[in-house]
């Protein structure tokens, strides 16, 4: 492994390979912070300029820099205007945004900076050990435990639901699900409730509804109500230094969610989205009990949590595609058309044949994440200036890249009206307290879902898969408990309480 | 009735139509071959409009008690805001939806740009211009050349 490791230094110290990387980080970071434009369409973008290059270390090393710089890109947006573009980030804004709000637009970027720093620096040290041996462990994962894990992903919405609010976050997830299902799969290859238009011939997209879920409606809200705006918009940003008591709280989140994040990353399907929900969720359910109340109203926790965990996700998302040649993701299955087309092909023999391109990839990592951080960190005044921007003018820019977010991805004008339409609906949702982010979870998990669930179905010739197999049935057992579980806790606060009331 | 219950309300009619649709409706033109499987394309809507309708019913019921918080927005008062605006602004969007082809990319970005603006109060117009022009041809310039996705510039009558 040494001997790899200083061939992959070499490589990628090289001057060539450091320029790549610093323009990536850069491309990325600037490109990712327009809403609409998320990693997969910015390396999709950067493919003919990588194949240019010829050299495909030097191009893989631009394509991976161009992926960090994006997730941490798309974590600004997310983080100040509530505008994810990437569904990594969406968990970013849950705590990122009310930071923002509160006038701590400057520490929330600083803590998403570091997180993302240590999640992808640990997430690299993870890949250059566990790489080899966790290829075969991902192999153990059947469609049946990929349709469990992804029920345990959907149950722990319970978590974003505040007290009394199981129902109608599931509710909101079973929206999502039922949305998911308009228009072609691939399994069935068939349209399904479509009504005969052939605009949702291939479904909503999920650009136009993230921005109807989360930006439209907040936007709506900063215009009905301008004193909501008003608070932490003076132009400065102050507390730009998180404090030594926030660095004690979120080093333990850190820590934990760069080993989780980069083992959920490990599994294909899996990636930077499932991480970060689950990652939140498992923190704030471990969370102290008046810590847990800061969580969706900028706790430092609920921030680094997702960010840490995207990031590791990031990384542990090329196992996979190094060591098996399988992408783990929309964004790794665009890597590995750019790989193929540089006459690459990763799988076993990649580390065997061209330990070059394999360990210079994994070294460019650190150096990636480093740049990231040496960049973003000075930039961080600079880039949350965006929140002092007047609101008459700032106001019609977030609505309109709102509106460009779902028109770049699609190309097609009803996209805007659709946007619109969901817009008004997530706007009335929000008024009657429903949570919007489940609905956009079981959205973007609904095909993932379905399509695991039609597999093991029809390999096992129906249901039987969920006592056949124990680490289905294992994990399934799970999702119930995680549901139960914040009832349970509801019903036992509220017996407690009528027990004082009673005088007991 | 509060809101959150005649909403689930509305969405227990949502799912009573997807699931008609999936119970009755879905099934009549699968071909033969497809029958054999043991999963049809109608089975996972099949157990979400039931899972669905059970959710609404809960809600509906109000078994779950939610904690009482001040909301953001008091839609009971919602004429005492700035509703106008809000409906204005919404109107600017599908205006700018239905004439993004037709107008072209950059006179309907800066007429939504400037008309957002001047919706929200502000009257500097020579600001206005000047903002919305730089940011409309950089963000043109910037997608289309740099990006090479294509946005038309110019309205349709004067081609590309």
């Amino acid at each position: 492994m040494l001997e790899g490791i200083l061939l992959g230094l070499s490589t990628a110290l090289s001057f060539q390979n450091i320029l790549m990387v610093i323009g990536g980080c850069l491309i990325g970071t600037f490109i990712g912070m327009l809403p609409g434009l998320g990693p997969m369409s910015i390396i999709a973008i950067m493919i003919p300029v990588a194949i240019t290059i010829g050299d495909p270390a030097t191009a893989l090393i631009l394509l991976a820099g161009v992926y960090y710089g994006a997730i941490f890109g798309g974590s600004t947006s997310s983080i100040l205007l509530n505008a994810p573009g990437v569904a990594g980030t969406v968990a970013t804004s849950f705590d990122g945004y009310p930071m923002a709000r509160q006038g701590k637009a400057g520490k929330a970027l600083t803590i998403a900076a570091i997180a993302s720093f240590a999640g992808g620096t640990i997430g690299a040290i993870l890949l250059m050990i566990f790489a080899p041996m966790l290829s075969s462990v991902a192999l153990l994962f059947h469609s049946a435990e990929y349709f469990a894990l992804m029920v345990v992903g959907l149950s722990a919405i319970a978590a974003f639901a505040g007290t009394g609010q199981v129902s109608k976050a599931l509710l909101m997830t079973v929206l999502g699900l039922i949305m998911a299902t308009v228009g072609e799969t691939a399994q069935f290859n068939a349209p399904r409730f479509t009504m005969g238009l052939m605009d949702l011939q291939s479904g909503f997209g999920f650009i136009t509804l993230a921005m109807a879920m989360f930006a439209l409606p907040e936007a709506l809200y900063l215009v009905l109500n301008p004193a909501r705006g008003a608070q932490g918009k003076s132009g400065e940003i102050k507390d730009l230094r998180i404090t030594r008591h926030e660095a004690k709280k979120i080093t333990p989140v850190i820590g934990r969610q760069s080993l989780q994040g980069f083992f959920i990353g490990v599994l294909p399907g899996a990636g930077a989205t499932i991480a970060s929900f689950l990652g939140y969720a498992v923190e704030r359910n471990i969370a102290k009990a008046d810590e847990q109340k800061e969580f969706g109203n900028g706790s430092v926790k609920g921030l680094a949590a997702p960010e840490t965990a995207n990031n590791a996700a990031c990384t542990g998302s090329f196992v996979p595609l190094l060591t098996l040649g399988i992408p783990g993701s929309g964004t790794t299955a665009i890597l590995l058309g750019a790989l193929i087309a540089l006459n690459v092909t990763p799988g076993p023999r990649l580390m065997v044949d061209d330990p070059a391109i394999f360990w210079s990839v994994i070294i460019s990592m650190y150096i990636g994440n480093l740049v990231l951080l040496i960049l973003n960190l000075p930039l961080i005044p600079y880039i949350a200036k965006v929140l002092a921007v007047p609101r008459n003018f700032l106001i019609p820019f977030i609505l309109f890249f709102t509106l460009m977010g779902a028109y770049i991805g699609q190309n097609n004008s009803t996209e805007l009206l659709i946007l619109v339409g969901f817009g008004i609906c997530a706007t009335i949702l929000k008024f009657a307290d429903y949570p919007l982010a489940p609905l956009l979870i079981g959205f973007i998990l609904g095909t993932m879902l379905e399509d695991n669930f039609t597999r093991s179905m029809n390999l096992y010739d129906g249901a039987s898969f969920v006592w056949e197999r124990p680490m289905t049935l294992g994990l399934l057992i799970i999702a119930v408990g995680l549901v139960l579980l914040p009832s349970y806790r509801a019903r036992r606060a509220r017996l407690r309480q009528q027990g004082i009331a009673d005088g007991d | 009735m509060a809101l959150d219950r005649w909403i689930a309300l509305a969405l227990l009619g949502v799912c009573l139509a997807y699931g008609y649709a999936a119970w009755f409706t879905m099934d009549g033109s699968m071909p033969p071959i497809m029958r054999r499987l043991a999963v049809w394309p109608s089975s996972f809507p099949k157990v979400l409009s039931i899972v669905g309708i059970v959710l609404c019913l809960i809600v509906i019921s109000g078994i779950e008690k939610a904690e009482t918080k001040e909301p953001d927005i008091d839609y009971r008062r919602l004429h005492e805001y700035k509703l106008g605006q809000a409906l204005l602004l919404l109107g600017l969007m599908v205006a700018y939806a239905l004439l993004l082809r037709p107008a072209g990319f950059l006179l309907s970005t800066m007429g939504f740009l400037i008309g957002g603006s001047v919706i929200l109060g502000e009257r500097r117009w020579i600001i206005m211009v000047i903002v919305a022009a730089i940011a409309t041809v950089g963000i043109w310039y910037l997608v289309q050349e740099v990006l090479g996705i294509f946005l038309r510039p110019l309205p349709y009558a004067l081609g590309n």
